[in-house]
Formats: C-alpha cells, structure tokens, sequence
C-alpha cells in the first residue's frame, strides 16, 4: 500500500506548466473508489478544484490533453454522464469517440471484452465504460492495456458521480470529517450510494443510509454507516442529504407497494425541510423524478446543490481524465515536479 | 487368465473396514482378494508398485454434467470421462439437463452406447424426474428404470412444483431409486449471481439467499418424511441447510445428501474478482457456511462428496457476470482439493474421505462399485497422498476451462485409474 504524504495535495496540478501527473497517483485505471485512499481520493478532488480553476469554472479550453483518443464505451443509456466526459475530455484538448452498445456488433453477439480490444487496436489511449452489470470495467482492465474509467457499472460503483457529489459538498463545508450526511433512498440499487459511502466513510463524514428495509439492508452497518427506516428521525441531524433516485429499472420485484406511499415516507418535501437545519444542503444525482424522491420546492431551494453538481461534475472527470491518461513523469529525471511513476 | 497386483499400498476401504497396507489381487477384472497373498502372487502379469500410495476402491462422482447430447462445444461423453479418468473416478452418474433431456429410453440407451464407444469409466444415467425436463409431468419413471437410470433429477433447475415432487417421491419408492434434488426457490434467487451477503451488498450484484435453498430443502424433506421415498439433497451449500439434512436424518427421513469441492473450499469473497469461473449455483457461500459444509462432512450428515462438474466452453464464461451460465468444473481438481481441505488440516481421514467418495455414493446410486469385496468389478483408485501439484487448466482433459483454482497449488492426486482390472489412467503417461 503506497501512503501518500499529505503534501500531495497541494502539489497536484499546475496548468501553466507542462506538469506530469503526480508519482503519489499510482493507478492506471478508475474502477472505484472502494480501493482508492483518502489521500488519493483528496488528490482526485484537489485537481478538480485546480481544473476547475484555471478553466474559468470549467469553461476555458486547456490542452493538457492534446493529442490523446479517448473512446465513450456506453453499454447502457446515458446522457449526462456521457456528456459530461464528452465535455470534460474536450475541455482538455483531447479527441472524443462515441460508441454506442446499438447498431454496433454487440448486437451481432460480439463480446464485450472483443468490442473493447477492437476499439484499443485502433490507437486509443482510454475508455470510459458504462454498463449494466458490476465489475465490467473490471474485467475490461485485465483485458486491455490502455486506461479504464469506470462510469458506472449496474449498481456497483460510479466513482465520479460520488467524486462530484463530496466535491460539491466540500466546496461549500470545506474538510467532510465529522459531516453528517444522509443518503435516502434505494440504496440497494444505486451505484451513486456506493461510490458516496466509500469516499465519505474513507474522508471521515459520518454517513447514514435512509429508506425502507427492502431497499436499505441493516447490513450496511458492518460498513461503519447507520442505518435508518425513518427520515424523519434523520433530517434534524443532517449536514447534507443526497436524494437518490428510485431504480425501478434495476429491480425485480417492487419494494414497496406504491410510488404514493413510498414519497409519502421518503420523499423531501418542503415541511420536512422545516424540521432540518436551515443550511441543509440538498443533492440529488440527476435524472430527478420530483414528487418521489424530492419535491419541486425543494430541488430549486436556495440550499439545493442539484446544478451545482452538474457543472462539477466536468471538473471532477477533467481530473480523472487527466490522471489516467496525462503526461507520466520520467523516472530518471531529478529535481523535476514531475518523479517516476510507478507501474 | 489375466492377473494384476498392486502391491504395498495403503489400501483404504471403508465397506469392508480395511485400512492397512496390503497388496491388493486383481483376476480377469474382478478383485480376488487382500493380501499378504501366497506364493501364486508373485506371479502376476502386470504389477504395480504402490509403496506410499493409498489404494481406494475406485471413486464414484455422482454429479457430472457430460453436456452430451447437445451441448458438445462445452464437453462430451469422451472427454467428460476423460477428465473422470485424470480425476481418479472409475464411475460418474450423468445429469440430464442435455438437449434434449434424457427423459426417454432411447436417450438412456444413445448414453450407454456413447459411453460404451468412448471404453473410459463406467457411466450411469440419472434420468429426469419430468418429461422434457419441464417441471409439469413425471418423465416415464417406470420405463427408464428398465432402460438401466439409477436415479432421477431435474437438476439445473428445482422440481418447484410441490406436487410433482411429492408424487415423484412416492412414485420412486416402488424401484427404490432416490429423487437427486436441486434445492432453490427460484422466485428468492431471481435475478441473482452470488450469495447474497455482505460482498454482493458491497458489489452491487444479484443476490440468492441462503434461505432459497433452506426453504426448498426444507419443503422436500417434509415430503420425503410424509411419502417414506429417498430424497437426495444435491450440493448443499448452506450452514442451514447442513442443519435441516441433519434434522431429518434424526427423524428418520430417508435422506443423504451431497456438498461440492467449491462450496468447503472458496467463499463469495472470490466474487470480488468478477471472475465468471467463480459464478455457480448453488452460489459459494461464507465461511460460516463452509465450516458448516466441513463439519457436516466429518459427522456424516453430508454423506459424499460430488463435484457438479459443469463444463462451459469459454467463450460462455467471458461475458459479464450476469451473462455468463452458471457452473465451474469439478472432477480434475477434487481429489486435490479434498486431501487439500479435508485431509490435511486434519477434519477427515482417509477412511472418510474414502466413503465420501466411493462408498456411499456407489450406495446411493444402488451401484455394484464403491468396494473392493473379492468378487467385485475391479475398480481401483491409486492416491499420492502427499504429492503437491499446481493445477494448470491446460492440462486438463475436460474440453472446457472454467476453474477457478487454475494456478493453485494442491496436495494429493490420483496417479492411476483401473477400470474393471484394466489401467485407464496413468499420471503422466499411457
């Protein structure tokens, strides 16, 4: 296990110079953030801050990135996600390919471990992969020499929506340690909880899960997160709630026995709001369904973070970008920024 | 008049209660005594020399899925049996979840004749319990018996019908065969891939609970209990389930039952790799569980051990784990992983290990096998209890490769087969 010092942090990225991704970031891939270290996971969130920075919030064009393919491998539908780092890559001066699992020879019964491998014969030098099952990117990481950045897989992980929703609370509260955040909903299915819950646990935030048992199981414990059936038990103790959308896609039978009565028990609505502490922030990963998981009133307070989220979510995969396929620093040279990268 | 002697060996047989060094005699394929022999022995065709080694009465898989007819790509009579061969086993019992299911004479009768031209173990036939496998109707018990089927199953899936089940059981008591039950509720286990617990939590995956087994485990011995028919719990792979086989057992239902290398080996922590070769069903467990398994072993409650070989070709298994079937193979590794496991730490002994593996479940199938009785065919098992070897999935005679114990290191293999007095298998030749 490498333990970076906690310098790293503040040596993380430098646009105006030609800097090379830091020897304390060690890995090739982004799968998730279960294996990442605080420290690593600081790092990630330090570039951000300095990308989104220096590219006037995410707007200015860099060329950190010039000359580099990267390839969107999107199983599963995606929008935001898919354009996010669409963006983000383009915001870095590099290439962007789209590849969609349709019209492709996925549909022809080609595997997807050979789809990925004709698309690396082709030159490129990452893939942002999403897809239905967990570990995909996984197995694509044995299999292929070039980056894998995992934008979600089934409901696994989707490590830079959790980078983006604790970049987004940091930006307002600053150090997570002690930092009391909810995450309500369906937990079962949402790879959003666990990329929040591995990341927040790991940056000292007391993290509680929140919504009925067939959704939120009380094993979650074992994890260091509490556990609640009652959100009205929690909302008075929270810093931040993250609204978690209700997967209704990824279940197989229905945890509970209407919408109705599921947004009559979980949904944030404004009285509920009355009872939270009045700087409350407010998250939800997108697409939001209003009137389930969160009221109108409530996704446009003054203390939502919604769109918020949305425009760090660039800055947050601009940094994954750059730290998986950025320039390397060259072992032998001494006394440079830029020292040996291992692997 | 053909004669072969294996001499100086450990020779291990629990139906006779033997467990001595001994030369063992082998006349025209028929084992003719256990010697210290007289003089005549000393002049024997062939002689084997067993010195370190322990000599079993050949050993008995009764879970194999040989994948023909239908399913050749995955593996066939001749290499299914091949890999038996490799595995030490002299006997397997064929599932029938081919395509189409051996549910018909003429289907018991195309396996005979296979295995008949492959000339490798011994094959018997487990028929289905319904026709075409479908779960609705009783496949023609009757008639398959007469066609040479030794028992009845619809593994790969549950007899769910509670019903049929039933009516199965109570059929089945007028041939004395047993029913071969895979336990699972499959409406608990939809949509899963691994034991549900704190990985699959962690991982995101499809969970199948314990309690989908526990509860048809639960289901069919009451069944068994109500029509007095021989109920055979296939794999058990839960600490719940070794406790119902047990309690019925301390009832007085006419039941035995089965747990797989895998399942007293590996824990669903192995799912952290993704690896479509640790996916099978019933799925691997916890510790907690595998200990349950191994002590159930011990005591008896688990009377033998059977591999569920499962041959998937591997274009199958390099899909995403949701994708690829469920299965992993099972007859080249479970000698090694028995002695590895079992032996070693010291849970079992030989002779255990022996009725595991040989005795109970040729008992089981109602099998001439599992003893080596002067008189009985002369099926012979030779061990090297002590011999360490890494498990390289390229060697394997099976046709497919999904293993997960590729590169491990085990201890103790089987160094010769002999099938009715003929050596069908040397390690490392012939």
């Amino acid at each position: 296990m490498s333990a970076p010092s906690a310098s790293s942090q503040h040596s993380a990225f430098d646009p105006d110079s030609s800097d090379a991704v830091p020897a304390s970031w060690t890995h090739r891939h982004l799968l998730d953030l279960e294996r990442l270290s605080a420290d690593e996971i600081r790092l990630l969130l330090d570039t951000a801050a300095r990308f989104k920075e220096a590219t006037g919030g995410c707007r200015r064009k860099l060329s950190v990135l010039g000359g580099r393919t990267i390839v969107n491998l999107f199983f599963e539908n995606s929008t935001r996600t898919k354009t996010s780092f669409a963006l983000a890559a383009r915001r870095l001066g590099a290439d962007v390919v789209d590849f969609s699992a349709s019209g492709s020879s996925l549909s022809k019964g080609e595997s997807f471990i050979d789809t990925a491998k004709n698309l690396e014969a082709m030159g490129i030098d990452a893939v942002v992969v999403r897809h239905s099952t967990p570990g995909t990117p996984h197995l694509l990481a044995q299999h292929l020499d070039v980056g894998v950045i995992n934008a979600g897989d089934g409901p696994h992980e989707h490590p830079t929506q959790g980078l983006l929703d604790i970049f987004s609370i940091r930006e307002r509260l600053g150090d997570l340690a002690g930092v009391t955040v909810g995450l309500v909903g369906d937990i079962a299915h949402s790879r959003t909880a666990r990329s929040n819950i591995h990341g927040l646990l790991k940056l000292g935030a007391r993290v509680i899960v929140c919504g009925p048992p067939t959704l939120v199981s009380p094993r979650w414990r074992e994890f260091g997160v509490e556990v609640s059936h009652d959100l009205d038990a929690i909302v008075p103790v929270c810093d931040v709630l993250n609204l978690l959308r209700i997967q209704f896609e990824r279940q197989n039978t229905r945890p509970f026995p209407s919408v109705r009565e599921y947004a009559h028990l979980y949904a944030m609505t404004a009285e509920r709001m009355e009872r939270a502490r009045p700087d409350l922030l407010i998250l939800a990963p997108g697409p939001i369904n209003r009137g389930v998981e969160v009221s109108a009133e409530v996704a446009d307070c003054p203390q939502s973070l919604i769109l918020d989220q949305v425009a760090n979510g660039l800055a947050v995969r601009m940094a994954v970008l750059w730290l998986v396929c950025g320039p390397r620093g060259v072992e032998t040279q001494s006394g440079d920024a830029g020292e040996g990268r291992r692997g | 008049m053909a004669t072969l002697l294996i001499r100086g060996g450990r020779v291990v047989d629990p139906s006779q209660d033997i467990d001595r060094i001994a030369d063992l005699r082998v006349v025209d394929g028929r084992i003719a005594g256990i010697g210290p022999g007289d003089a005549s022995w000393v002049r024997a065709d062939e002689t084997i020399d067993a010195a370190g080694m322990v000599v079993t009465p050949g050993l008995v898989d009764m879970h194999v899925h040989l994948r023909e007819p239908g399913r050749e790509e995955d593996e066939t009579i001749l290499t299914g049996t091949r890999a038996a061969l490799a595995g030490g086993f002299t006997s397997v019992a064929c599932i029938p979840n081919t395509e189409p299911p051996l549910d018909t004479q003429a289907a018991v009768e195309f396996i005979h004749q296979k295995a008949a031209r492959a000339d490798t173990c011994n094959v018997y036939v487990v028929a289905c319990v319904s026709r075409n496998r479908e779960g609705k109707e009783l496949a023609e018990i009757g008639q398959l018996v007469e066609a040479g089927a030794v028992a009845f199953s619809d593994d790969g899936a549950p007899v769910s019908d509670a019903e049929l089940m039933r009516r199965a059981l109570e059929y089945c008591t007028m041939f004395e065969k047993p029913i071969l039950a895979h336990e699972e509720v499959l409406e608990l286990s939809r949509g899963g891939v691994m034991n549900e617990g704190l990985v699959s939590l962690a991982l995101g995956l499809g969970g199948m609970p314990a309690a989908a087994e526990e509860v048809m485990i639960g289901r069919d011995t009451a069944l068994a209990e109500s029509t007095g028919g021989r109920l055979h719990v296939m794999h058990v792979s839960t600490a719940g389930g070794v406790a119902l086989v047990r309690q019925a057992k301390a009832r007085g239902v006419r039941v035995t039952a089965e747990a797989c290398p895998h399942h007293f080996t590996l824990t669903d922590e192995a799912l952290r790799t993704f690896d479509s070769n640790c996916k099978m069903s019933p799925p691997l467990r916890t510790a907690a569980d595998v200990e349950a398994i191994i002590a159930g072993l011990a005591d008896g409650t688990i009377d033998c051990i059977a591999t569920d070989h499962a041959p998937h070709a591997r274009e199958k298994k390099m899909l995403e784990l949701d994708r690829a079937p469920f299965g992993i193979l099972g007859l080249e590794t479970a000698v090694g992983l028995s002695v590895t496991r079992l032996i070693a730490p010291g849970h079992i002994g030989w002779p255990r290990l022996v009725e595991a593996m040989s005795t109970l479940p040729a008992r089981i199938l109602g099998l001439d096998r599992g003893t080596l009785r002067p008189g009985s065919p002369a099926d012979v098992t030779i061990i090297d209890p002590d011999r360490s070897w890494k498990v390289d999935v390229a060697s394997f005679r099976s046709k497919s490769v999904n293993s997960p114990f590729h590169g491990w290191t085990l201890r103790g293999r089987a160094v010769t087969t002999i099938v009715g007095g003929r050596v069908k298998y040397r390690l490392g030749g012939g």
